[in-house]
């Protein structure tokens, strides 16, 4: 199930257009992450997979922050572009 | 208890398909939220109830406020009054329902149910938990702090500088602004600063 998610997240980094929609995929890929990590962890009985998952979270957390706050700074840099062409614009 | 494992696995992966094919940022938005409340209870059926906590917590309510804001800030608009009017459609939102309420029904019979037969999965209590992030792990839990911190100076700077350029936009920059403002020594400073490129 962990496999299933990353592979989607994978695809939606890979094939949406728009950068929030990036900066969601790459939630669901670091959250799959901390799912095998979890499992692996219950799976052993060790309290390892758990604390993976809090460093992920914390790493989850401030990339998010520094992600959307780049997509603010852009959008306004491009404000006549279309929001859906946000990924297109860096070139 | 394995029924309810994938119920919940394929609620998560269910949503997460329906988040990838939205067109609507805000419906992507919602379907993120039920995937991450699907692996929340995955969490907890695992017997991390700690850790499905904080999914819901972190990921669930902080991490998806800064999408929304994110999104309310970007989308404003004229076209975003007729967009509202499809929003209340009730086709939009039902299928989201759907999914959360087999979650909530699934969390409600886990709860309902004995605590035995959480026990199944390898439990892992939060003590332990918190004995190895501050045992051989410090060194890891200093590391994130670290990158914390440099992910809300890092945010704040990327957002400093857009409100410090709309300033200098608003502020109305010439010279009889300037001398309507100071006197003599507002106007050596837009001299200056009209010598130097």
């Amino acid at each position: 199930m962990a496999g299933i998610l990353f592979s989607l997240g994978l695809t939606g980094l890979l094939v949406r257009r728009n950068l929030i929609y990036v900066l969601m995929s790459l939630e669901v890929m670091l959250n799959a992450a901390g799912l095998a990590f979890v499992v692996a962890g219950a799976r052993w009985h060790q309290a390892d997979g758990q604390v993976m998952f809090l460093f992920i979270l914390a790493m989850a957390a401030a990339e998010v922050s520094v992600g959307l706050a780049m997509v603010l700074a852009i959008y306004h840099r491009f404000k006549s572009l279309d929001v859906d062409e946000l990924s297109e614009m860096r070139g | 208890m394995e029924l309810a494992f994938y119920v919940a696995g394929a609620v998560a992966v269910l949503s997460t398909t329906l988040m990838l094919t939205r067109l609507q940022i805000v419906h992507a938005l919602l379907y993120l939220i039920v995937s991450l409340l699907g692996v929340a209870v995955v969490f907890f059926l695992l017997g991390a109830s700690f850790v499905a906590a904080l999914e819901i917590i972190v990921y669930a309510g902080a991490i998806m406020v800064l999408f929304v804001f994110v999104v309310m800030m970007l989308n404003l608009g004229a076209p975003e009054a007729e967009m509202e009017k499809r929003w209340l459609t009730p086709g939009i939102w039902v299928s989201p329902v759907v999914l959360a309420s087999i979650l909530i029904i699934e969390v409600l019979y886990l709860v309902r149910g004995s605590a035995a037969s959480l026990e199944a999965g390898g439990r892992v209590e939060p003590k332990q938990v918190g004995i190895a992030l501050f045992g051989p792990y410090l060194i890891g839990v200093e590391l994130a702090s670290m990158l914390l911190l440099a992910g809300l100076v890092g945010a704040y700077h990327l957002g400093y500088r857009k409100a410090d350029k709309r300033e200098i936009r608003h502020d109305a920059d010439t010279h009889e602004r300037r001398a309507a403002i100071g006197g003599d020594l507002v106007l050596a400073g837009a001299d200056r600063s009209a010598r130097t490129p």
